[in-house]
């Protein structure tokens, strides 16, 4: 049924039908209109879970990893600084591969402080092992979720997952949502059943203490499983299509890139504004395309190589920096088309809420065009001298 | 060293056996006979308990688990342990 709603309601209620039966976390804006909502559910029994009240993020995301060491299906949402607080509990959670799903409203990192969006804090967690998914929209972010718990609990993954939105611009805005029954989500997710779990009755150890000898070994089983799960995710976002009608069997959008010349990689809510300024720029004669990246981790590096193996010029809006480098994804898409000498260049965009308009978008394409770039677009004057 | 490869590296309890920690080792603790006086000091030393006694009561340390941290050396009154680097 179709209705509208803000972005993180949405969520709520897209988790709620993944049936979690332990959910701990932390309120930090922009993040807390949907814990307060499944904090909510969970008072009027709407939903049946355990809702544990911790004092940090630290002990929200601890929580949930010892719930989902005990067998639970587990959630948690945060953002920022706070899922900078989780840090640790994040490679944890990872390694002792309990599929955790987690939502991320993205928003910029302190200092300085700001509240506002950006996609600093999870591209920050890239090397932790949790699979990073990005939502355009509110359906998007809603859908990913189902998938998300899908694809993280197979058994050839068993990796965490965090689903990315965009901080206020996805998460505090309402539109319509196309939400799925209860009975929906139930035909496509099916309870998770753990391999291994703690249990006192059958009592194993997790996470032990491993010596060089054999830690190398099971950070190349998890890596062996982050790139498994390019295949899972492609299944259940075909099933999901064949299902519900929303196809996410790519982990990659393309779009109107067919003929493209100049190509724009971007992820997230940013690329709404990135086709529409697309379409106006086609509507000029100009041949410009957009490669969305849906999935961060697994990289879709073979699929980018595919996709943008024709045009001439990339240009990469990054919403992060990896000071003293490049955005993150500028370097990936690097990587990914090394070799190919087609000129890559990177645009930091839009940190700490900057907003970007459809002539920011033309104005990138125009610097592309003409082979200027890996800059801070938009700068102030006064920090140029 | 064995041990499983578990998912998340879990373990069933009880493996002490199983993890044969003298691959830690760099140094490896030489009893030597002749010098030996059969005091026990470094049996009842051991923090790892891997030194036994042999049916002459002298000491045996069992190499799988020693993980040669030298205090029977370093305490043997007799001086009859010796520490010798070992190559691997």
């Amino acid at each position: 049924m179709m209705e509208i709603m803000e972005g993180s309601h949405a969520v709520a209620h897209a988790v709620r039908m993944c049936r979690p039966e332990v959910i701990a976390a932390y309120p930090i804006t922009p993040q807390t209109h949907i814990v307060e909502a499944l904090a909510e559910m969970v008072a009027n029994c709407s939903l049946d879970a355990e809702y544990i009240t911790v004092e940090s993020e630290f002990s929200a995301l601890s929580a949930c990893l010892g719930a989902s060491a005990a067998g639970s299906r587990v959630y948690s949402a945060t953002t920022s600084q706070g899922l900078a607080l989780m840090f640790e509990v994040c490679f944890n959670t990872a390694g002792l591969r309990l599929p955790v799903v987690m939502s991320i409203v993205n928003r910029a990192l302190g200092a300085p402080l700001s509240i506002w969006n950006d996609q600093q804090d999870s591209i920050s967690l890239r090397d932790s092992g949790w699979l990073q998914f990005y939502a355009e929209d509110n359906q998007e972010a809603t859908d990913l979720h189902y998938i998300a718990y899908r694809v993280a609990e197979d058994k050839s993954v068993l990796l965490p997952a965090f689903v990315c939105l965009d901080g206020f611009i996805l998460s505090h805005t309402y539109e319509p949502v196309e939400m799925l029954t209860q009975e929906q989500v139930d035909s496509y997710l099916p309870p998770y059943s753990p391999v291994q779990r703690l249990d006192s009755k059958n009592p194993i150890s997790i996470g032990l203490f491993t010596s060089p000898d054999y830690y190398m070994e099971f950070r190349y089983e998890m890596d062996r499983a982050m790139k498994a799960s390019s295949q899972v995710i492609r299944e259940a976002g075909r099933r999901f299509g064949e299902m519900f009608g929303r196809d996410y069997s790519n982990l990659v959008e393309e779009y109107r890139l067919d003929d493209a010349e100049c190509a724009i990689v971007a992820m997230g809510s940013i690329c709404g504004t990135v086709k529409d300024a697309i379409d106006e720029m086609r509507g000029d004669g100009q041949k410009v395309g957009l490669l969305r990246i849906r999935t961060f981790r697994p990289f879709p590096g073979e699929e980018m190589k595919k996709a943008l193996s024709g045009v001439s010029s990339v240009a990469v809006l990054d919403k992060n920096i990896s000071l003293g480098a490049k955005g993150a994804v500028a370097l990936e898409v690097r990587d990914a088309l090394y070799g190919s000498g087609i000129p890559i260049l990177d645009y930091i965009i839009a940190l700490g809420g900057r907003d970007v308009a459809k002539k920011d978008i033309k104005s990138v394409v125009k610097m592309a065009m003409a082979g200027k770039g890996d800059l801070f677009y938009g700068l102030r004057g006064e920090v140029l001298g | 060293m064995t041990m499983t490869l578990g998912l998340g590296c879990s373990s069933r309890p009880g493996t002490s056996r199983v993890n044969r920690t003298g691959s830690w080792r760099t140094f490896r603790p030489v009893f030597l006979r002749d010098k030996c006086t059969k005091c026990r000091l470094c049996i009842q030393l051991c923090p790892e308990g891997c030194i036994m006694e042999e049916s002459e009561g002298f000491p045996v340390p069992d190499y799988d688990y020693c993980k040669g941290c030298g205090l029977c050396a370093e305490e043997c009154p007799a001086e009859a342990i010796e520490m010798q680097k070992e190559e691997k």
